[in-house]
């Protein structure tokens, strides 16, 4: 396949961006819901898609623990595909029969994917349909299709889809952050006892750990981008007023200051009390990155397209790390909401959007890095190239964000280097 | 539309996945969405392949759809093949291309590409993993073998495998034990597919005298069309356990016209370590028995015959081969459950509560929520499955290992004996837990056994997302009756060792409510005991 050749983006400082196109090796965006669904206890995701979509769930999730877990497929047969009013009575059908056995459950999003796409099932209007029947559960619904979506872009579509639930924050309120990404709940602890002893107050959190109480949204709302995957959710947040925080991702001890000084910024808290509130916890993650940093700098990485946190994640190797990123691939590239980092990765870094798996592959191979960060279907066979890997999806599954976790974030990336030097077989 | 919370089987096009991975020189372009690509971490985590499966996905957009997704199809099997160079090439789609009707076989015709195509028509909506596996290794077979029978080469007999497949439970170790065996009766093993074959090998599978159908799930189909059209006759029997072998050594030797002498003399340890009197305690053990119809079927003969269990309830997922699972239910007097939904083998193995369990991962996992030991004897499988060392199902071997993996869940018999005997002493108390982890502060939780959660596996690295498992224990959970209890009877009750202390309660408290007491005391105990004891 031949590549278009590599263009600048605005900035004239920004690295080279090439874009690609051809078979792309990831997961879609119903995979979010397996940490999306732990993130939101009282919610329930019901997929409505194949067998295939069911089997993609369970292999994701890995392991098969719960009796009954917060999501479901209700896979499509052939008898479903004869004619779509019966398809939507079978939907009902599925719904009530769902909602009777789990009565605890306060929002159920119905969940698009590619069958159910393509045949251009209407999920907003059987959420609609469903919800004039139903008190005391919301109904809402997005796409976590793979022709739409991408990984993490699922967890994007379902945190739009909650942004009209919202209740609108009241016109003379006092401007309030929101901090905007689905985070463990002891990073979001974390953050806002940060917010807190900086006096930004009160500080939202979306999602919060209920999906029926979601916080209010209104013109008043400056929010900050915890993940940087989030480009719809953002667009509906803009759209019912809120504004952006323009902040570099909260990765690292630089970055996680830099996020939290933005917010700062925004509030008019002075920088005296930015550096007294963030001093503490950036030397803590700079002592932690320290013990890393020593096996990683100078050590070359290459990005496969995964997450989207690529460049973030490159930016903090690079800056806080000592690494060397040969390519940093990822599956898009938002050029507003990744400005500050792209600003902060080294001058010429080669940037990637999109994916041709086997020409990445083979750029690999040329390239030897020290550590390919790529996703589960190709590490066994990359490290039995003997090329070092770190599977992506530890990135969404693990706590990585702020200072507190700054040390894990590089641990993450200095153990497969650390177990290729130990291993003597 | 059926509500799946976990499956057993994928859709048909993982199965055609597993037999293009299994082999060496197919590969596979499968009209799909990128999603699909999951598939792959199958076999490279799971089974721990070194290589990517042979796969090329064309990951079709939203925005492709309607414009040329057909002309997308035929970039990715023109660029595959140049790229990789198969041998023969599958070509299909998976449940969403199926729905846009790009016919990837006639896409594939018109690219006259140099080599075998096999286009698959999997229908996703109706058909499940196992069935895919064994339609594309028959559609395979059919494309490759030449219509007339190859000629036989000169030397001894020989015989093909067929069944063995990527991901499969224990297929690797199967195939070099079921070697071994035709090896000491002196039949060559001319080819074993798709487990290692290549596409030259499949064509020349009629150069064999026979076929041994090892997995009928996956090979069955292909040794039927063989008996059609090359008239070759197919071994059926299955050699899981010492009998079953015995019986396969017959019927291998018979159709060879060679002596079974010495096969069936090789060293089977089975069935000592079964007369052995440690093992009288095993004497009527209630055990459920669950995974695809031929180990299911297979291990109930085991288990009855040869280990001397008390089977208490059979049953499959896999439909199509139901009627195998019926008649040894039938045999052995019981009700069999064919079913694919896990929820409904939760509450039957809940009703049953048998003192082991035998099934897939998903059996595994609700037999630990219930604390019921357990074996896995069948897929889906879980990286846990295939073991770094040589562990078969098949043959006396694998015997050997059916014989451990499935009593060491159990409490030993002197054991058992030891833990009634010592049970007030302070390493047995009931907070201590398991011995080994005796140091270890129990879980809070009631759902798992001591150190369940740390020992859970994941598959994929997604272990975190696997919080403290969720008590939901149907049937187990202490019923209304829990406060009938006497503090003498209660007291009574925890002089019971705590391995079966909630097996007593249940029983005692399903007795007390059979019988309409107001209370339970330390009689009711008894005749609780006496009522259900055998």
């Amino acid at each position: 396949m031949t590549l278009p050749a590599p263009h600048r983006v605005d900035a004239p400082d920004l690295p080279a961006l090439r874009r690609e196109k051809g078979q792309r090796e990831v997961f879609c965006g119903l995979t979010g819901i397996v940490w999306l669904h732990r993130k939101m206890p009282d919610a329930f995701f019901l997929v409505i898609g194949s067998r295939t979509c069911a089997h993609l769930l369970q292999s994701a999730a890995g392991v098969m623990i719960f009796a009954e877990p917060r999501f479901a497929t209700a896979i499509i047969e052939e008898r479903d595909l004869a004619g779509l009013a019966d398809l939507n009575a079978e939907l009902d059908r599925v719904v009530g029969r769902l909602l009777e056995r789990r009565p605890e459950i306060r929002t159920l999003f119905l969940v698009g994917s590619c069958p159910s796409e393509v045949i251009k099932l209407d999920l907003a209007r059987a959420a609609m349909r469903l919800q004039a029947e139903r008190r005391g559960v919301r109904i809402l619904n997005y796409s976590g299709s793979g022709i739409e979506t991408t990984f993490t872009e699922g967890e994007d579509a379902c945190l739009a889809a909650l942004v009209p639930a919202a209740p609108p924050l009241a016109a003379a309120a006092p401007a309030e952050l929101m901090i905007v990404g689905a985070l463990p709940d002891i990073v979001e602890d974390q953050f806002a006892r940060l917010f807190a002893e900086l006096g930004i107050g009160p500080v939202r959190f979306f999602p919060g750990r209920e999906s029926a109480a979601l916080p209010p949204v209104g013109p008043g709302t400056r929010f900050l981008l915890a993940q940087p995957f989030l480009a719809e959710t953002a667009r509906t947040l803009e759209a019912r007023g809120a504004v952006r925080i323009a902040a570099p991702f909260p990765f690292g001890a630089e970055g996680t200051t830099a996020w939290v000084r933005a917010a700062a910024d925004a509030f008019g808290i002075d920088e005296l009390s930015v550096r007294r509130v963030t001093a503490p916890g950036r030397e803590r993650a700079k002592r932690a990155i320290a013990r890393h940093a020593e096996r990683l700098a100078g050590k070359r990485i290459f990005f496969l397209p995964d997450s989207q946190l690529e460049v973030p994640l490159a930016r903090f190797l690079a800056a806080e790390c000592g690494m060397i990123p040969v390519e940093v691939c990822t599956p898009y590239l938002h050029s507003r909401h990744m400005a500050e980092e792209l600003a902060l990765l080294p001058a010429g870094t080669p940037i990637t959007e999109g994916q041709d798996v086997d020409t990445q592959l083979d750029r690999v191979r040329a390239a030897r890095p020290d550590l390919t960060v790529c996703g589960l279907g190709l590490a066994n066979p990359l490290e039995a190239e003997g090329l070092s890997t770190k599977w992506a999806i530890e990135l969404v599954f693990t706590p990585i964000h702020g200072f507190e976790q700054a040390g894990d974030l590089a641990e993450l990336f200095a153990r497969p280097l650390r177990r290729r030097d130990v291993l003597r077989v | 539309m059926q509500l799946a919370v976990w499956t057993y089987e994928g859709p048909p096009h993982v199965g055609a996945m597993r037999v293009a991975t299994a082999m060496t020189d197919v590969h596979y372009v499968l009209h799909a969405p990128q999603g699909d690509t999951y598939a792959d971490l199958l076999f490279t985590m799971i089974e721990r392949r070194d290589h990517r499966p042979p796969v090329t996905y064309t990951t079709f957009q939203a925005r492709d759809l309607g414009t040329d997704t057909a002309e997308i199809f035929k970039t990715a099997a023109r660029e595959a093949y140049l790229r990789f160079q198969p041998q023969a090439m599958l070509v299909g789609a998976s449940c969403t291309a199926e729905l846009i009707q790009d016919d990837p076989g006639g896409l594939a015709e018109a690219l006259r590409l140099p080599v075998p195509v096999v286009a698959l028509e999997l229908p996703s909506y109706q058909r499940k993993e196992h069935w895919g596996a064994a339609e594309t290794f028959y559609r395979l077979v059919r494309a490759l073998c030449p219509a007339t029978r190859p000629a036989r080469p000169a030397g001894g007999p020989r015989a093909n495998l067929l069944g063995p497949c990527a991901l499969g439970f224990r297929h690797r170790d199967d195939v070099a034990e079921v070697t071994k065996l035709l090896d000491a009766l002196g039949i060559a093993v001319n080819v074993a597919a798709p487990l290692g074959a290549s596409a030259a090998d499949v064509a020349r599978l009629g150069e064999a005298d026979f076929n041994i159908v090892l997995y009928p799930e996956i090979g069955d189909e292909a040794a039927r069309w063989l008996e059609r059209q090359y008239r070759m006759p197919a071994v059926r029997t299955v050699p899981i356990g010492v009998g079953a072998t015995r019986d396969f050594v017959t019927e291998v030797a018979a159709l060879a016209g060679v002596d079974p002498t010495p096969a069936l003399a090789l060293d089977a340890r089975l069935p000592w370590w079964s007369r052995s009197v440690d093992s009288t305690y095993l004497t009527g053990k209630r055990v459920f028995i669950f995974g695809d119809a031929t180990h299911a079927v297979a291990a109930a003969r085991v288990a009855s015959e040869e280990l001397g269990f008390d089977v208490v309830g059979l049953g499959c997922y896999n439909r199509e081969f139901a009627r195998d699972v019926r008649a040894a239910a039938a045999r052995l007097g019981l009700e069999p459950l064919i079913t694919d939904d896990h929820l409904e083998v939760e509450a039957r193995i809940a009703a049953l509560q048998p003192e082991l369990v035998l099934g897939t991962q998903m059996e595994r996992h609700i037999a630990k929520r219930l604390r019921i030991p357990c074996a896995v004897i069948s897929a889906p499988v879980h990286v846990q499955d295939f073991p770094a060392r040589y562990s078969p199902q098949m043959g006396f071997e694998g015997a050997n290992v059916i014989f451990d993996a499935w009593i060491h869940p159990l409490v030993m018999g002197l054991e058992e004996h030891l833990l009634a005997m010592f049970r007030d002493d302070p390493e047995f108390h009931d907070e201590a837990g398991a011995s080994h982890l005796a140091h270890l502060p129990l879980p809070a939780t009631a759902g798992g056994t001591a150190g369940g959660a740390t020992e859970e596996l994941p598959a994929a690295p997604a272990a975190d997302c696997a919080a403290s498992p969720q008590p939901r224990v149907a049937g187990a959970a202490p019923g209304e009756a829990a406060g009938l209890w006497t503090p003498a009877a209660e007291a009574e009750l925890r002089k019971i060792p705590f391995f079966v202390r909630g097996k007593a309660r249940r029983n005692t408290e399903a007795f007390a409510a059979a019988s309409g007491l107001a209370e339970i005391d330390v009689a009711t105990l008894y005749d609780a005991k006496a009522h259900y004891g055998r």
